[in-house]
């Protein structure tokens, strides 16, 4: 592996690694000194052009875990708000000694490109609507620690398909790991053509949701205006949230997984959020070590290029 | 006097295997084994000698966005690619509303001295949409193409009243057709990439709507009418439809939709970022079977500059269009292995009388212009560096067969290629 | 392997070796109750497991056996292909105890360098004491073992094998030039 940018194509036997390695890395954290030097000397750079702050976090906690420098760029209050290129930008924190680059971007492709001009390892902290492989790893990772393995797993993804990168990132991961994927939207936020995707599609949480081993809800852009693709927040709501009355519907053994940030009331009832089914913060603490794997596997041990 | 030897000349009568001798701007001869002999001389070497290429959609970029391509260096890749004579489109800053502002490209045109340059002139006014376009100043200029490229004359009332405005003179209302409701924010084609790739899709439908509308206004107004770069089967369909009814309409397709489908996009490069996008492999095998077949009467490269450091973005940042001027002979050679005859229909005879060029387009003979290109339909290359000012081309690195040996504009040679062997 | 021909010690002598260990590690700490055994993988866990019966057998005390893994604190990671991490753990909380060190082969000393970093970050021991099969010399660091089944001179293009009985099937130390 000599980037991370996508898990589309990533072999199960990679995930096991990564998934394997992160375990490693949860004990590391959860010692007194929860740090070990192996990434010493080396320099982790993240160029976040989309605001982020727990993803950035994340990575940044998880490079001086391993004891790696951390360089930042925050093009709010630098020159690419003066109009300097994504390579420009990459090249010149390249010329800084970085030695790994995590992207985040609001357009898709934005880490592959980067892979092209820069002669280290890339890994795609989310691009647009296309692929965020960390969170993806991470998630698998939670679902292993709880529930031993994947295999067999039914996850159903719930919201706005057709605009998430977690949801495209998380379906191969899942499938590959041998959990059934089911998409839940109203047509206008599933994506326009899903032929062989490695899952299966409905418009009725209700008809799934007792079949769920895990509920995996995505954020709602409540922004979104005039574009949302739905008709209304209480509409949607009613169709696609999760609420008590649904909640008691699934498996007494399911699990609720968000990637964060919630809109409590909103994709999820306000108390469902702190519900010990919820694994959304364990996400969030197992996302540090799944950072740390990643980086590890990239800067300390690179495996033959691909 | 320039003379090309033994070449497989397009005469009014067919072809025939000769030499074509050039004096002044006129072509003087065209004879088996001349004795003439010229100052130049050029060794067909049995390869195609015909009309000049007549291209019916470019951007130069000037007046205003020199860093990209000016109306000469724009010129030099016309000459380049085969091309004796082109159209530019109006979508300039400022943009080309007015006669004074078509008459500065035409004299910069004048100026390079390598093509005919003709400018497009807007049909509405700033391109905006909303009022007509100085459209008499325009036409007292030579402008004979009317079209808002870049953008579509989306209010079905201000494109009648232009088709009506300009009804029964000898010029053309050419459209960019795109809904802008259905295109919203889309990057590439609407389907099963964009999907996988997260980014926004641009529907088929975006431009079916607009070709089917127009063509009812067509109908009610009898304008001359013309589909730009169209790029999708039902659109093809359309087209050869309204032709059976006797409607006059013309069509032209770009040479990177005769080549690639949308599958390109999953590199995410943005010499793959086009409108109308790259379509599926069925639109691209109607767009080669209606070119054949000539419901679409022409090829155009919709030529479009911009700098690498453009480029130099992820896909949807990346701004619109790739060039083309230099590779359009071999895409459409590699694509579609179009014979002598039909290939110089869609190249340079269609599109001149299209774009109403009395010295281009038209097959060759003595007392002729000596608008000429030579073009061995057979050699194998790859295109690496290009011309133009910009090097945004999608066919980079691809390699493709057919090249230009010789160009000729108005009697001087206004390139040449390695000879054939 | 299956036989131990050629081995340089056999396999009762490996088990003399870490009999004497054993003793040597009881006798230094007027009995051995507070001390933690931390085996280096992998062959310093199962060496350290077999001090451990020894040490029941000689003073039926019951001494924890912890494993350390070394791969993050490695300061060559970049020249190691697809480094694989294994298992650390330690049962008991080393903090104010002594610890004692295994592997099976002291060389460079940078491997025990690497230990060191990692059992420090684990917690503080009282003191440290390391103990190994074989002493092939060759130091690139100032690391000295307190308890050697066996000094075993070699050149620097040899490399010494240590085989294990729980993990090998065989057991004994092959000198090879590689």
């Amino acid at each position: 592996m000599r980037h991370l940018l996508t898990t589309e194509g990533v072999a199960r036997a990679e995930l096991e690694d990564l998934m394997d390695l992160a375990g490693e890395f949860v004990d590391v954290l959860g010692r007194d000194i929860p740090k070990v030097p192996t990434l010493r000397g080396a320099t982790v750079a993240t160029l976040f052009y989309e605001p982020s702050t727990r993803t950035r976090l994340s990575f940044e906690r998880a490079a001086r875990a391993l004891s790696a420098d951390v360089l930042t760029f925050n093009p709010g209050t630098s020159s690419s708000a003066k109009g300097e290129s994504l390579k420009d930008t990459a090249l010149t924190l390249r010329a800084m000694g970085a030695d790994l680059m995590v992207v985040r971007h609001g357009a898709a492709g934005a880490a592959h490109r980067v892979a092209t001009w820069v002669d280290v390892p890339v890994v795609n902290g989310g691009d647009g609507a296309h692929q965020h492989p960390t969170q993806a790893l991470l998630d698998a990772f939670t679902l292993r620690r709880h529930f031993g393995k994947l295999d067999g797993l039914r996850i159903g993804i719930v919201g706005d398909i057709g605009h998430s990168r977690v949801a495209r990132s998380g379906i191969h991961a899942f499938s590959t790991l041998g959990a059934h994927v089911v998409l839940v939207a109203p047509p206008t936020l599933m994506p326009i053509a899903t032929d062989g995707w490695p899952c299966r599609l409905t418009g009725d949480l209700d008809e799934v949701i007792g079949d769920l081993d895990v509920i995996y809800l995505l954020r709602i852009q409540v922004e979104r205006g005039g574009h949302s693709g739905f008709t209304s927040l209480p509409e949607y709501v009613r169709r696609f949230g999760l609420d008590d009355e649904r909640f008691a519907r699934l498996h007494p053994e399911a699990v609720v997984m968000h990637p964060g940030p919630m809109n409590r009331g909103v994709e999820i009832s306000a108390n469902l959020a702190d519900h010990p089914r919820a694994l959304i913060l364990e996400q969030v603490r197992n996302g540090v070590a799944a950072r740390m794997a990643v980086l590890f596997r990239l800067l300390a041990s690179p495996q033959e290029s691909t | 006097m320039i003379v090309v030897r033994n070449g497989q000349v397009l005469t009014k009568s067919g072809t025939v295997t000769a030499d074509v001798v050039i004096e002044g701007a006129v072509i003087v001869a065209i004879e088996p084994q001349s004795r003439m002999t010229g100052a130049t001389e050029i060794d067909a070497g049995g390869a195609w000698v015909g009309p000049g290429l007549v291209d019916l959609h470019v951007h130069l970029r000037e007046p205003g966005q020199e860093w990209k391509e000016d109306v000469a260096s724009g010129s030099a890749a016309a000459a380049a690619g085969g091309f004796t004579a082109m159209v530019a489109m109006p979508n300039t800053d400022p943009p080309i509303d007015a006669g004074h502002r078509a008459g500065f490209v035409h004299e910069r045109g004048r100026r390079a001295g390598l093509c005919r340059v003709m400018s497009a002139g807007a049909v509405t006014l700033g391109r905006a949409g909303r009022e007509l376009a100085h459209l008499d100043e325009l036409w007292d200029t030579g402008v004979r193409v009317f079209t808002d490229d870049g953008d579509t004359v989306a209010d079905a009332g201000i494109l009648r009243r232009a088709m009506e405005y300009l009804a029964g003179r000898d010029c053309v209302i050419a459209q960019h057709a795109e809904d802008p409701g259905l295109a919203a924010e889309g990057h590439m084609h609407e389907g099963s990439v964009s999907s996988r790739l997260g980014i926004l899709g641009l529907p088929a439908l975006a431009e079916e709507t607009v070709v089917a509308r127009d063509l009812a206004l067509v109908r009610l107004t009898g304008a001359t009418y013309h589909v730009q770069h169209v790029s999708t089967a039902r659109s093809v369909e359309l087209v050869r439809q309204v032709k059976a009814e006797g409607l006059d309409v013309t069509a032209e397709v770009t040479p990177h939709h005769l080549f690639f489908d949308h599958r390109a996009v999953e590199s995410m490069d943005p010499d793959f970022k086009m409108y109308p996008p790259l379509r599926t492999e069925e639109d691209v095998a109607e767009l080669r079977r209606g070119l054949i077949d000539g419901t679409i009467d022409a090829v155009a490269t919709d030529h479009a500059p911009h700098a690498d450091h453009e480029g130099e973005v992820p896909f949807e940042e990346a701004p619109r269009g790739v060039i083309g001027l230099e590779t359009a002979v071999a895409a459409v050679l590699t694509s579609t292995a179009l014979d002598q005859e039909t290939f110089f229909d869609r190249m340079s005879i269609a599109p001149g009388r299209i774009g109403r060029f009395p010295d281009h387009g038209q097959a060759l003979a003595a007392g002729g212009a000596a608008n000429v290109v030579v073009i061995d339909p057979r050699r194998e290359w790859v295109p690496d560096r290009f011309v133009s000012r910009s090097q945004n081309s999608p066919f980079r690195g691809r390699p493709l067969t057919g090249t230009v040996l010789a160009t000729i504009f108005d009697g001087r040679l206004t390139h040449t290629g390695e000879q054939a062997s | 392997m299956t036989s131990t021909d050629g081995a340089v010690i056999d396999a009762a002598d490996v088990h003399r070796a870490i009999r004497r260990i054993a003793h040597e590690i009881v006798e230094r700490h007027h009995g051995a109750e507070d001390v933690v055994l931390v085996g280096i993988h992998t062959r310093g866990v199962t060496l350290a497991h077999a001090i451990a019966e020894s040490i029941a057998e000689i003073d039926g005390l019951e001494l924890p056996v912890g494993e350390l893994d070394i791969g993050l604190y490695r300061d060559d990671l970049d020249r190691r292909a697809g480094t694989r991490l294994s298992r650390t753990s330690i049962p008991v909380d080393i903090g104010g105890r002594p610890v004692v060190l295994v592997d099976d082969v002291l060389y460079t000393g940078r491997t025990v360098r690497a230990a060191l970093d990692a059992l420090s970050d684990l917690g503080r021991a009282s003191a440290v004491q390391l103990a190994v099969l074989v002493d092939r010399g060759h130091r690139q660091l100032p690391i000295r073992p307190d308890f050697v089944g066996k000094n075993l001179p070699t050149g620097p293009g040899q490399r010494v094998a240590v085989r294990l009985e729980p993990i090998d099937g065989t057991q004994g130390v092959w000198i090879m030039d590689s």
